[in-house]
């Protein structure tokens, strides 16, 4: 039973990394923008710089405010550490960039968020990284795509946006098999719906700029560290099993039996590439996750009643979520995604794309924007925007068509959302009558 | 760095320098379900102030091959061990919790080659309640968040071990199931507990060292409470050893919870 020394997830949200601040009594947390702190000595500057001693050296690298999101996310993920960094690209990037170099190869789920497909497929394969999409429920696919150079298996919790559930026990059994990890960008789901360390996987990031931030305020990041992955045992991953020259020779899966990753994702990725996050942006992150628990919970209950509302309407061709028995990964949200499989799904209007772009123009109450995970409901046509890149076969393979739309529930009164959508639809409609 | 002990491969983490003979030598041993690296960041300093650091997986744990020592006695035969093939004659001996034991139990036999003893987290007896050790050896994930649950003393630590952004309370959990994991054929978690249950001989083993010991004690400890250090404490100074007792505001982890303060504490003593 969790008692005051074994919290649970909800008081984890509000108090794991943060205690009053010794300094002043603060009792929120104290936003730290300072670029740096002063040594108390040489030595003391020396012990920092060589990992010695634990404490801040420069912003970049490390910071007190960040440090507390960094050690929430991890504790309601139930890692061991995470690195907050400037977006989830850049979250990605890090995990990517810290595992491997040119020559080598990830395999990845097809339904990937349209930027995650972009950098995987073109950008990383200029500087010399492939990858091999495979669908997400393909588990023969995924055995098949790996190489001798595969270093890293990546998908979303539910693929964004056909809300395809990842089967993460037996695709990271599959990337065991390989002696790679698993990467989840779990950013639709939040550690209030599956924490996806406890499925096999070894590496989870987000978007902290979607739910766990939930005001639309602020871009950023964060890349956590299951602590499960033996990279010594693997064999594949010298960046972290052989001395580095870049930082003092250190030989990261030496020094930490469980954190290599961290440690050369910090002193290495993140003292390099630099793609930090900013202190306030920390902080509007930390108010964001304080209420997590309750939002989600509404979130949930309010995209049960949307949903149950289109599934019903006749202009309503399809509705792509897993709470419906007609959805391919109903089963597996049932066993993976108790409490929902999120609020952002998408749905085909019957029609024409002229009826589709009439319906997003008369919605009020829904904005009409590129994110997800606000405390408002956001309403996008991904054809033309997050995944405007992708091909038709590409987008036909993520599950999106040309007149899908997607939407992301907020926190208004369900009635309220219904009514909107109601009158959007009736407009559709009415331009089908008028023979648009 | 890895050495031949007792015909087995036994890895010590050396600090990120290499090991040197000329240099006095401090040994650093873990507890049940630990390995090397709960020492990294006082381990690393020391290496890096004039010290030969031997940060010891034990025997059957992580880099270690052999048996894992099923009593106290046998790790600390071990230790001496170990001085041996590192070529060793005289080194400061630190340990946490079971590696408390250990390290008090080989410093009484080691005697002059001894030069410090320094015990975090200890207790005297030991003991372990029944239901621990069944849980530990049927029940394992089930005891293993039990104990880190009662090592823990805080929701907010300061920057440790890993640097800030680590949740210590889940790189613990972390590490405990990596040791486990090591050891295919030996629960290490139930043979480390039952050695600490069973140890008899620590007001003994304390009388006969020959060394100042220093004691680092939680005082928020509910794993090895403060007080359960007492009759080792009595017995020290009651034997005429010099004795420093440090008590920080922190639970049984006290190199992750306190990193600096730990450090401080084994620094200074060892200046002594």
């Amino acid at each position: 039973m969790p008692g005051y020394s074994d919290p649970g997830f909800d008081t984890l949200a509000l108090h794991a990394g943060a205690a009053p601040d010794p300094a002043t009594g603060a009792r929120a947390v104290p936003i730290h923008l300072t670029t740096s702190f002063v040594f108390e000595s040489s030595d003391h500057a020396a012990s920092l710089f060589n990992l010695e001693r634990a404490g801040h050296v420069y912003s970049r690298i490390s910071n007190p405010t960040n440090a507390v999101l960094e050690q929430r996310i991890s504790a309601l993920e139930g890692g061991i550490g995470a690195i907050a960094t400037a977006s989830g690209q850049a979250a990605l990037h890090l995990s990517i960039a810290t595992l491997m170099g040119a020559g080598s190869h990830i395999v990845a789920s097809t339904a990937l968020y349209g930027g995650s497909q972009n950098l995987l497929h073109y950008t990383m394969r200029r500087f010399g990284i492939e990858t091999t999409f495979v669908k997400p429920g393909d588990l023969d696919g995924w055995r098949a795509a790996v190489r001798p150079n595969t270093k890293l298996f990546f998908g979303e919790t539910v693929g964004n946006p056909g809300l395809d559930v990842l089967d993460i026990e037996a695709v990271s059994a599959i990337a065991h098999e390989a002696g790679v990890p698993l990467l989840v960008d779990s950013t639709l789901t939040s550690p209030w719906l599956i924490k996806p360390f406890e499925h096999g996987a070894d590496l989870v990031y987000h978007s902290a700029t979607k739910f766990l931030s939930g005001h639309g305020t602020v871009i950023g990041g964060l890349v956590v560290d299951g602590g499960s992955f033996n990279w010594d045992q693997s064999g594949k991953f010298t960046e972290l099993t052989e001395a580095y020259d870049g930082f003092h020779n250190m030989v990261f899966s030496e020094e930490s039996t469980v954190g290599a990753f961290l440690l050369r994702a910090r002193r290495e990725g993140l003292r390099d590439f630099g793609a930090c996050m900013s202190p306030h942006t920390a902080w509007l992150i930390l108010q964001g996750i304080e209420t997590l628990p309750l939002r989600m919970a509404r979130h949930m209950s309010n995209t049960e009643k949307v949903v149950a509302f289109l599934a019903s309407h006749p202009l309503v061709a399809r509705v792509g979520h897993p709470m419906l028995e007609s959805h391919a990964s109903h089963a597996l949200a049932q066993k993976l995604l108790p409490r929902g499989a999120g609020s952002v799904f998408s749905f085909d209007i019957r029609g024409s794309r002229t009826q589709g772009k009439a319906f997003v123009e008369t919605l009020k109450v829904f904005s009409h924007l590129a994110n997800v995970g606000d405390c408002r409901s956001l309403v996008i046509h991904p054809a033309s925007t997050t995944h405007f890149r992708m091909s038709d076969d590409a987008l036909a393979g993520a599950g999106i068509t040309q007149g899908t739309i997607r939407l992301s529930i907020g926190l208004e009164d369900p009635d309220d959302l219904i009514d909107d959508l109601k009158r959007a639809l009736k407009a559709a409609g009415n331009l089908e009558k008028a023979g648009a | 760095m890895e050495l031949s002990v007792n015909g087995s491969k036994t890895y010590c983490y050396t600090g990120g320098k290499p090991f040197d003979a000329d240099q006095p030598t401090v040994v650093f041993i873990h507890g049940v379900l630990n390995d090397h690296s709960v020492w990294i960041l006082q381990s690393r300093y020391l290496a890096h102030h004039g010290w030969n650091v031997l940060a010891v997986d034990l025997p059957g744990h992580c880099r270690s091959s052999g048996q894992a020592p099923s009593s106290v006695e046998e790790a600390a035969d071990f230790i001496a061990a170990l001085l041996d093939a590192a070529g060793v004659q005289r080194a400061a001996l630190v340990g946490h919790s079971w590696g408390s034991l250990i390290a008090l139990e080989a410093a009484s036999r080691l005697q002059e080659r001894v030069s410090h003893l320094v015990l975090v987290g200890t207790a005297f007896p030991m003991k372990v309640s029944q239901a621990l050790l069944d849980s530990s050896l049927n029940e394992p994930m089930k005891a293993l968040t039990m104990v880190n649950v009662f090592s823990r003393s805080t929701l907010a630590p300061p920057p440790s071990a890993l640097g800030p952004g680590t949740w210590v309370y889940g790189a613990s959990l972390a590490l405990g199931r990596r040791v486990l994991a090591s050891n295919t054929a030996v629960n290490v978690f139930h043979r480390g507990f039952k050695a600490c249950d069973s140890y008899a001989n620590g007001e003994a083993a304390i009388q006969a060292i020959s060394c100042p010991v220093l004691f680092v004690l939680g005082a928020q400890d509910q794993m090895t409470q403060p007080r359960a250090a007492q009759p080792l404490i009595s017995a020290a100074h009651n034997s005429g050893k010099t004795v420093q007792v440090a008590s920080l505001p922190v639970g049984h982890h006290q190199m992750t919870e306190a990193p600096d303060a730990t450090l401080f504490a084994i620094r200074d003593f060892l200046k002594s």
